[in-house]
């Protein structure tokens, strides 16, 4: 896909690191790698509003601080309102000359459970208010900070802690979320998923996000060796594998234009991408036909949306 | 000059006058007047201000949590349920000590639903580090909100300020109030100039989480900055009383020397304690009343010299005790004699709930049940009251 990539990635990608070392995270945390991309991309003049997660849990125990750009926690729950709050803020101060007539960009992070579950009415506030900020969903498909508890992001049959796969249960019953469509049903300017497997695709889609005169979202799927039950070297493996299965596709909405920004077809099927994890291992070969079923249909609807004219 | 005017839209001016630069805030009754004339000031460009129409009162405290650690000058406004949607919050505010004002149109919690005035949604969040201010009338409910501002943005202080009028009683009645000028406010609460903002031209970290070994040094710490806040309150409140000339202390008495009798009560009912306290006079009974001003820090001593050597001290409390012993303010008081030493009969009293409308004949019989026979009080003594209720 990327020949050269030794190159020319040191041209693309900033030298300059928003995250240091020292942060706590998870070995092989692929949600940490794409943080640490984003910030790169979103550059110094950038505030960060950060939800009550793995990625807030990691990186500041008192007195420390892993974050070289400012940065702010307050609750779980909040991440999209504290933005829209230090946007507002901004922008009196910018307009009465209290501060330098310079752009800082906002963007406001959270896991999946912060984003689709708990958070989802702040973010739907301060995307209809049209704040000019970038929400981040850094999503590891169930709470890991807690202990692997499932999310209305966690996908069907995967087993946590709350839906263990038992003799009466296949684990989540019910079909992840689709956030990246909510978000976009608020006509936002630009949506898109991205994955640190591609890391340039990722960067790109930031840079739009920052580019855009409006409130744009991305969600970024974070590989969790710890959560998945995976080894942690596999974590990049494991993002590329659900992007060319179709279980994740790279796609982008910019202003309700539909465009797949990787296409994979051939598609992998979906069990490369199910065995070989923990918490698909309770799944019989019907049970993956059934997931594939599913897949293959979301991904045909993809393409549908991304052909219109 | 004086001029008529509700006290919704007469807190909304004092916020204006305080030059409020983000005012995020979602509609409750009896908040929305207040609300409402905060939007039509900044919509008519009277006011340079940003207004974050938020979905909820717990965006409505998050967005002033980042406004304020922006950099800008905060205000938001809720009663009852709004309160306690946005509790979690009102905890982190404190914390990251970021000098917010809130006005709180004090309103009954819900169940059942009730949306007139008691002091149950401000008592439930009584400790949450914020500093609490009660107003008696309209005048007091502008000035306090421009002092709010010079107290909770003092570097000796830096801590969020509630501003509590009673809702509708308070909120809702036009009164005759005098607004300083602006070049007379500007003078009293100069800009707000905060030591750490989230910029990147100086990036900080707010909201790390603590250790075992550093939580209570955190917590230390932010206790003694809202103990240590009494003082800088007393400053403004004296700075206040030379400038404008209208008095303000923590603590206010009326008819107190010479009563053995007291009422202990804070917000507007306050005005119906003291028509009590006049038609008590026309009957040659003597009865005072201290009326608490600061409920957060809690003037201990300032409370402790005024009640010493007083006979009978009613506590009047405006929330039930939720299975304590006592009601809030009760509580507070009887902690106070106890340390200090002083030897007053306690009685509590439990008034106007949900908005059932307490009169001057109420705090009368009050006074003649507790001034009665000895008999009579043994019962009264064991624990509270709940006036006019129907069992």
């Amino acid at each position: 896909m990327l020949p050269n990539i030794e190159i020319f990635a040191p041209n693309v990608v900033p030298k300059e690191e928003f995250i240091v070392s020292g942060h706590r995270a998870c070995q092989g945390c692929a949600e940490v790698l794409a943080l640490r991309l984003a910030l790169k991309t979103f550059g110094r003049d950038t505030i960060i509003a950060m939800a009550t997660g793995c990625m807030e849990i990691i990186s500041t125990p008192l007195p420390t601080t892993a974050w070289t750009q400012p940065w702010i926690h307050v609750a779980f729950e909040n991440a999209a309102a504290v933005a829209s709050g230090i946007e507002a803020g901004l922008r009196i101060l910018r307009r009465k000359k209290k501060i330098p007539d310079k752009d800082i960009h906002v963007v406001a992070i959270a896991g999946d459970g912060g984003t689709a579950d708990i958070g989802l009415q702040a973010l739907s506030g301060a995307l209809e208010r049209y704040h000019k900020f970038t929400y981040i969903c850094v999503d590891n498909e169930a709470y890991m900070n807690t202990g692997i508890q499932r999310s209305s992001a966690t996908p069907f049959g995967a087993s946590t802690t709350t839906s263990p796969a038992g003799r009466a249960s296949i684990g989540q019953q019910t079909w992840k979320k689709d956030m990246v469509k909510i978000a976009a049903a608020h006509n936002i300017p630009y949506a898109a998923t991205a994955c640190p497997s591609y890391p340039f695709d990722l960067i790109e889609k930031v840079k739009k996000a920052k580019m855009t005169e409006g409130p744009s979202y991305l969600h970024f799927l974070s590989v969790c060796p710890t959560g998945w039950r995976i080894p942690s070297e596999t974590a990049i493996k494991y993002g590329r594998l659900a992007v060319e299965s179709g279980v994740f596709p790279l796609y982008e909405i910019k202003n309700g234009k539909y465009r797949i920004t990787y296409d994979p077809e051939p598609l992998r099927p979906v069990v490369d991408y199910l065995r070989g994890q923990g918490r698909f291992r309770h799944l019989t070969d019907e049970h993956m036909e059934y997931i594939q079923k599913r897949i293959t249909e979301q991904w045909e609807g993809l393409k549908r949306l991304a052909s219109l004219k | 000059m004086k001029r008529g005017i509700e006290v919704s839209l007469a807190a909304a001016e004092a916020a204006k006058l305080s030059r409020v630069e983000v005012v995020a805030a979602y509609p409750i009754t009896p908040q929305t007047h207040i609300v409402e004339h905060l939007s039509e000031l900044v919509a008519d460009g009277e006011m340079d201000a940003v207004y974050v129409t938020v979905e909820s009162e717990h965006s409505a405290m998050s967005a002033c949590i980042g406004a304020a650690a922006s950099g800008a000058r905060t205000f938001t406004s809720t009663s009852a349920q709004g309160l306690e949607l946005m509790h979690e919050t009102l905890f982190i505010a404190s914390a990251l000590r970021l000098p917010i004002v809130m006005a709180v149109a004090n309103r009954a919690l819900s169940a059942p639903l009730s949306i007139w005035n008691d002091h149950s949604d401000v008592m439930a969040a009584r400790d949450c580090g914020w500093i609490q201010l009660f107003c008696e009338n309209g005048q007091e409910v502008v000035d306090s909100i421009i002092m709010a501002y010079r107290i909770a943005e003092d570097n000796r202080v830096l801590l969020p300020v509630m501003v509590n009028l009673d809702g509708f009683l308070l909120s809702h009645v036009v009164e005759p109030i005098d607004f300083p000028s602006q070049k007379e406010v500007d003078k009293f609460l100069p800009d707000y100039k905060p030591l750490f903002t989230l910029h990147p031209d100086r990036p900080v970290t707010m909201g790390a989480y603590a250790t075992p070994e550093l939580y209570t040094e955190a917590k230390f710490a932010q206790e003694q900055a809202i103990l240590n806040s009494l003082p800088v309150i007393k400053e403004v409140f004296k700075d206040f009383t030379n400038r404008f000339k209208r008095k303000y202390n923590v603590v206010e008495t009326y008819n107190l020397e010479n009563s053995d009798t007291v009422f202990v009560a804070m917000g507007s009912i306050n005005e119906n304690i003291m028509t009590a306290i006049d038609e008590l006079k026309k009957e040659k009974m003597s009865c005072g009343l201290v009326k608490i001003r600061l409920f957060r820090p809690f003037p201990f001593s300032e409370i402790a010299s005024l009640l010493e050597k007083k006979k009978n001290i009613i506590v009047i409390d405006r929330a039930m005790p939720g299975g304590s012993m006592n009601g809030p303010v009760f509580n507070e008081i009887s902690a106070v004699l106890r340390r200090y030493d002083v030897r007053g009969e306690l009685y509590n009293y439990i008034v106007g709930l949900g908005g059932r409308d307490v009169l001057p004949d109420d705090f009368i019989s009050i006074y003649d049940e507790v001034t009665k026979s000895k008999k009579d009080k043994q019962k009264l003594k064991a624990n509270y009251k709940v006036i006019g209720v129907r069992v």
